[in-house]
């Protein structure tokens, strides 16, 4: 996804709302739009799930989240430190899914429909 | 967060040692952070300077302020010491706040940075009638603001005098005094700019007090965290049940887990709606690097987190939990004690100049978060209450820059006052309170806008009000207000607002189980029930979000 900074003149400045209706029922944006919202549901419905699961363990599996795994590190323990790699493997997964797929898709949404113009590319960075 | 409780007696480090380089580290924090702040004044000239920093800020430096901004002396000294008394369940709050940052990055940061100017009711307000939505996110803005502010300043009021080691209501009185008036001069002065640079210093000084705190306790135990693990549980007196969750939390019967529960979905999801970590979306010139911005954050606070957990456990073995609870019974003040023990004790030269150290960051972080907390709710009466809605959006850029000052001051002349009559009750609560609400109010509106076709102005307001009024009316039921004994709560709540005798009509002390589905339901049957149709508005808020067009 990428943006003017705006503040001067980008070429897409002051876009009427029948454009944006139009730029809306565009191909290129409904390929965005579908690559945007097919990484991020699943994906929050399966840290969600994954972040609950971690809490009613917590409240009602004690006895399981207690077993010791290595000398005085338990399985709650190992469960929370997993709850922070699937953190950061997810916002790390998300951020190349962006700069790679979504990134170039938002670029080639434009008025005039067709392959990215000049300002798509050049504000990316 | 319900778990810190700040009123205490006073810690028995008075060492006038102690005392005199606390204050001259203080001063220190406090001169640069003048100097900063005047600093960024001349260069605030339009209102994207004031409410958004010129959007000049690099994704690591907001990052950084992020992290500054998020991590409260709640986050610092009561997760720490939540885990040094009540062993892991310091875990089921870190990992709460730090996993809520997903909400954030996926669903809302680049929708957000794209599609709004300055306050969250910009982009909730997008689609739909101007003056009625304004409103309603105005209100919730500067209540979620407001409540998490007085926690923060009633807890400086204690901590401050707890760790300089003076007593009495004078001392708790002059330091909400001084902390709401430097908030006030950061915001006031410095604006977005001045706030942000004092959260970019204070999240430096706190992720390196940390590690230097983390990489010694670690030290005495020969980098192995199952030997620290092990030594804390045998020094708590409560073995193994000291690594195992349930100690605080969930102890009890039905409703105690399900208000664990409860807890952890408000965690979870009031992140994402609270309005001054929105707001720095806006201070990066485009989405992609709020993306990063974000993601710079998820390390430093995700790293923050698995700091406090050795701070933490380190402060149960070294200190010891009845020599934490002997000074503050809610644990704030383990990382100090752990500090003082680590660089040699009570009394040596060493450990008072350490804790002196550890007590100038809690103060940093104190500052940071309260500066942060009224710019939001300042610039959201300035921005939403004043030029929206009263204006009716004729206001110039410049009357509102104005009225954003005057708002600043005012909000933190309010905040300083109901902290001084508040000073006695134990307000921690309130963070948990902001936290559900923003879960509640916020986050479904937010999410209805920007992912819901037919989402339009009745279901924002329902949404919010209701969110707002759930959250609100069932702490006002819960154990928080009436502390009478019962099979959730055996001990009773004897610091409880109303009553504490009387038993709570209403079990959960957090609200959010309830409470965020009922927002949800309110947002969904206000639309429902309404003829209105924002399509077009949709396509446009839609377009403008994924792709970055007409972005400010």
């Amino acid at each position: 996804m990428t943006t003017g900074s705006s503040e001067s003149g980008h070429p897409d400045e002051g876009l009427d709302n029948a454009a944006y209706v139009r730029l809306r029922q565009s191909p290129e944006f409904e390929r965005l739009r579908g690559a945007f919202r097919g990484f991020v549901f699943p994906m929050t419905a399966v840290f969600l799930a994954w972040y609950l699961l971690y809490v009613v363990l917590s409240a009602y599996a004690r006895d399981f989240m207690g077993q010791k795994v290595v000398g005085e590190i338990n399985v709650a323990l190992v469960f929370g430190l997993l709850q922070f790699l699937s953190t950061f493997l997810i916002a790390w997964a998300y951020e190349r899914y962006a700069r790679r797929r979504l990134e170039p898709l938002a670029a080639a949404v434009t008025v005039g429909g067709g392959a990215a113009p000049a300002h798509g590319e050049e504000d990316g960075e | 967060m319900s778990a810190p409780e700040f009123a205490a007696p006073v810690l028995a480090v008075s060492e006038t040692e102690s005392r005199t380089f606390s204050l001259i580290l203080f001063g220190l924090f406090v001169a640069l952070t003048l100097y900063i702040t005047i600093w960024a004044s001349r260069h605030n000239k339009t209102a994207a300077d004031y409410y958004a920093g010129g959007r000049a800020f690099s994704p690591l430096q907001n990052g950084l302020a992020i992290s500054g901004d998020y991590m409260s002396a709640a986050s610092f000294l009561g997760i720490a010491g939540l885990f040094a008394l009540s062993g892991y369940d310091g875990f089921l709050y870190s990992i709460g706040f730090l996993v809520a940052w997903l909400v954030a990055l996926l669903l809302v940061a680049e929708m957000l940075r794209n599609s709004g100017r300055f306050t969250m009711a910009d982009v909730l307000a997008f689609r739909m009638r101007q003056r009625p939505v304004r409103a309603a996110a105005g209100i919730s803005t500067i209540v979620v603001s407001i409540f998490y502010l007085l926690a923060q300043m009633v807890g400086a009021g204690a901590l401050v005098g707890l760790l300089l080691g003076v007593s009495g209501e004078t001392a708790k009185i002059l330091t909400i005094v001084v902390v709401g008036a430097l908030m006030i001069f950061y915001v006031t002065v410095g604006g977005m700019k001045g706030t942000t640079w004092v959260q970019i210093v204070k999240a430096v000084m706190l992720m390196t007090g940390a590690l230097i705190m983390t990489v010694w306790v670690l030290s005495k135990y020969g980098f192995n965290l199952s030997e620290l693990l092990g030594d804390a549980a045998a020094k708590s007196g409560k073995g193994d049940a000291f690594l195992e969750p349930g100690l605080k939390y969930g102890a009890t019967d039905l409703w105690s887990k399900l208000d664990l529960l409860s807890l952890g979905l408000a965690l979870v999801l009031g992140t994402a709606g609270l309005p001054h970590i929105l707001i720095r979306f806006y201070t990066v010139p485009n989405s992609r690097a709020a993306r990063t911005s974000v993601n710079w954050a998820i390390g430093i606070i995700g790293f923050f987190y698995l700091m406090t957990l050795v701070i933490g456990f380190g402060a149960a073995a070294l200190v010891g939990g009845s020599a934490i609870a002997a000074q503050d019974k809610g644990g704030n003040t383990a990382a100090p004690q752990l500090a003082e023990e680590l660089g040699g004790g009570s009394g040596s030269t060493g450990g008072a100049i350490f804790l002196a150290v550890i007590a100038a960051v809690a103060f940093a972080t104190i500052l940071a978060v309260v500066a942060g907390l009224t710019l939001a709710s300042s610039s959201s009466f300035a921005h939403d209450l004043f030029a929206n809605v009263f204006r009716r959006g004729r206001a110039t850029e410049r009357d509102e820059v104005v009225t954003a000052r005057y708002a600043a001051l005012v909000i933190g002349a309010i905040a300083i006052v109901l902290s001084i009559f508040a000073r006695g009750l134990n307000v921690a609560f309130l963070v948990a309170l902001a936290f559900a609400i923003a879960a509640s109010a916020n986050l479904p509106t937010l999410l209805f806008s920007l992912f819901w076709k037919r989402f339009n102005t009745a279901g924002a307001v329902a949404g919010i009000y209701g969110g707002l009024v759930s959250a609100v009316g069932i702490v006002l039921l819960s154990p928080v207000a009436w502390g009478g004994k019962s099979d959730t709560i055996p001990k009773g709540n004897p610091d409880a607002l109303f009553s504490a005798d009387t038993v709570a009509p209403i079990p959960l002390s957090n609200p959010g189980l309830i409470s965020i589905p009922v927002g949800f339901l309110c947002a969904y049957l206000g639309t429902v029930l309404s003829k209105e149709r924002t399509d077009d508005e949709y396509a446009e808020l839609e377009v403008r979000a994924l792709t970055g067009k007409g972005a400010h």
